[in-house]
């Protein structure tokens, strides 16, 4: 039992950088925007917030500035992509290839210096409850963030007017512009959105999951999250599930030495990029289904003009 | 006020050329920015960057030695990107090229024979191959995202490296250090100047160039990729097969991402080592583009990308720079070029008149 909790506590440590970013991405790719310099937003957020904290102590203010360390990334693809009408993605790799050079600069003397860890929020009373109230109710503030934000993207996407029109301007870019919205605008802030949650996701991973600054320590989970959209064929609902997912087949390296299983950690820690592989082939066996779940104009640039 | 861009009627063919120039003259005004914010003389910086890694015949050899890995998987991987096949895994498939290459090697151990040196580049080719066979396969049979594919099996091919250098890869007499044996001087690539690491592969690399300016320029094949990348409608319905396309181009890239991945182990580091490649497969898509996706073009821009690893190492001596500049100034370049790109398609109006 104890061990079922301790896996099911890891789980969740693993997901949440994953949801963060994929949500976020999602916001994006509805919009018609392909982002795939997600990595190094994630990066980016990892190292500006762990700079914050060990500069002023406080969780929360390295949270923001990991938000707006992801969304300036952003706002340089999407100045370049949306103002320079340069392709996207080139775009996301140039922005991957930056962000981490940048963050190793940045960290290079945060290399060695310990945090503690972001603190955990019991919840009065829930928080006691024999075994569920620990898993659920005794989080540190991200993940019950992630969840909440999981509700938000939900309700915005599907029952506001400014979601049915981010997923117009996706859909039919021409169209929405015909009928007088302005798709740069919609577009930029669909791609600021996504790099906030990158920001704060790759935060996570500084923070709470690791807390201190390797170089490099994304470690692919950038990519993982643009996997994880199109295995949530752009649902919200299945992008929590994938994370999960994910996060299961993660911690199952950690686990797997504690239970003695004669595989060695390399093979261990490719579970996860293979699994990347095998859920795209099975999701995207399907060319009709891909094409009638994905947003119409996602990848395709747009120019007032015509 | 801002300029406004206006499209032009036809893209600007001398911009193509000029861009690249206008980007890495950008690049080096945010350098100068970034090395005043850093609190480092920019003289100094860029000096020990561009200057003094190249003063001297050695250092010179050495823009040769790194060069030549960007020039033949910039080369490769230039074909690929005209046809739209984004292989970004390079990396993955210079490091199998490394282990298969560097198995060979050590397979040969103490013996001789001309015969080794060229069965070690083939393996490694083979090696490339198979790891980006598996991505086109993906793409082809399942419609796999050969972006996300291919990066996976960087990740997982770096693992398997490290898996392998613990365990039978391992030098026997090495005190449990995770690194092969230094190969025998019959699986090391001939120096061609005394005195200097630079090596034969500097020659392939130059024949790569001449092969990949031919393949496209007169070749049916070459034809087909770029009437495939520029009108995809097009090319199938004068009958060319897109899945044939993404086979061979990825089977190309992937073999010389292995070639440059045997050339690695076998030229200037000999031996297999945890790490044998900064990175090589991510800039050399750098390189590509820089070198507008033309092998004349990639010869230029990866002895530029080459001297950025060589400028990251000088100022890191000498000023104590940290190394990872290199990466930011690989990621401004991309950046700038980009944006400066623009200009192919649209010419800047600073009037106020309105758009047509």
């Amino acid at each position: 039992m104890d061990i079922l909790i301790a896996a099911i506590l890891t789980i969740i440590t693993a997901a949440t950088p994953l949801l963060f970013a994929a949500l976020g991405e999602l916001v994006t790719e509805k919009s018609g925007v392909l982002n795939l310099g997600v990595e190094g937003m994630m990066i980016m957020g990892a190292i500006i917030g762990f700079v914050a904290v060990h500069h002023t102590g406080s969780a929360s203010v390295a949270i923001i500035a990991s938000m707006v360390a992801g969304a300036f990334m952003a706002s340089i693809f999407a100045i370049l992509v949306l103002k320079f009408h340069a392709r996207q993605v080139p775009t996301g790799l140039a922005l991957t290839i930056f962000g981490l050079g940048l963050s190793a600069l940045i960290g290079q003397s945060m290399i060695g210096v310990a945090y503690t860890g972001i603190p955990k929020i019991a919840i009065p009373g829930l928080a006691s409850i024999p075994v569920i109230g620990n898993i659920l109710f005794n989080q540190d503030g991200l993940v019950y963030l992630s969840i909440l934000m999981v509700i938000v993207v939900y309700w915005f996407m599907n029952k506001t007017r400014a979601g049915l029109i981010l997923r117009a301007v996706g859909d039919s870019h021409d169209a929405a512009h015909a009928m007088g919205y302005s798709v740069v605008k919609i577009r930029f802030m669909a791609i600021l959105f996504g790099g906030a949650m990158a920001g704060v996701g790759g935060a996570y991973l500084s923070l709470a999951y690791s807390p201190l600054w390797v170089e490099g320590m994304t470690a692919g989970r950038g990519w993982i999250a643009l996997a994880l959209v199109v295995f949530a064929s752009w649902k919200v609902g299945r992008v929590l599930l994938g994370a999960y997912l994910f996060g299961g087949i993660t911690i199952l390296q950690l686990h797997a030495q504690a239970l003695g299983i004669g595989i060695p950690s390399q093979v261990m820690s490719m579970l996860p990029y293979l699994a990347t592989i095998l859920v795209l082939v099975f999701i995207s066996r399907d060319k009709t289904k891909i094409k009638l779940n994905s947003p119409a104009s996602l990848g395709k640039p747009f120019h007032e003009s015509r | 006020m801002l300029p406004r861009l206006i499209k032009r009627q036809t893209p600007s063919a001398s911009m193509v050329y000029l861009s690249p120039v206008l980007a890495l003259l950008l690049t080096l005004v945010a350098s100068i920015i970034l090395f005043l914010m850093m609190g480092v003389s920019p003289a100094a910086a860029l000096h020990a960057f561009f200057v003094e890694p190249i003063s001297s015949v050695y250092g010179l050899s050495e823009l040769t030695v790194k060069a030549t890995p960007l020039i033949l998987i910039g080369v490769a991987l230039s074909l690929g990107f005209r046809a739209g096949v984004w292989n970004i895994g390079a990396e993955g498939q210079l490091i199998l090229g490394g282990i298969f290459g560097g198995t060979t090697a050590l397979f040969f151990y103490e013996k001789t024979g001309f015969y080794i040196i060229p069965l070690i580049l083939i393996t490694g080719i083979i090696g490339g191959m198979l790891w980006a066979g598996i991505v086109a396969f993906l793409k082809t049979r399942f419609n796999a995202n050969e972006i996300l594919t291919s990066l996976m099996l960087s990740y997982v091919a770096a693992l398997l490296l490290n898996l392998l250098i613990h365990g039978p890869l391992k030098d026997p007499d090495g005190f449990n250090f995770p690194e092969s044996r230094l190969f025998s001087d019959s699986a090391l690539l001939p120096i061609l100047y005394d005195g200097t690491r630079m090596h034969l592969g500097a020659i392939i690399a130059l024949v790569a160039v001449g092969l990949g300016w031919i393949l496209l320029s007169r070749t049916l094949l070459g034809y087909q990729i770029k009437v495939i990348g520029d009108a995809p409608a097009a090319g199938e319905h004068a009958g060319f097969s897109p899945s044939k396309i993404i086979w061979i181009t990825l089977l190309i890239s992937g073999g010389a991402a292995g070639l440059a991945g045997a050339i690695e182990v076998s030229g200037p580091i000999g031996q297999v080592l945890p790490n044998i490649s900064p990175g090589y497969g991510f800039a050399a898509i750098i390189v590509a583009y820089v070198g507008r996706l033309h092998p004349l073009g990639v010869l230029f821009s990866a002895l530029l990308l080459a001297l950025s690893y060589l400028g990251g190492e000088t100022a890191q001596i000498k000023l104590n720079l940290p190394v990872a500049v290199t990466g930011v100034f690989q990621g401004l370049l991309l950046f700038f070029l980009l944006a400066s790109d623009v200009l192919i398609h649209y010419r800047l109006q600073f009037s106020k008149q309105a758009a047509v």
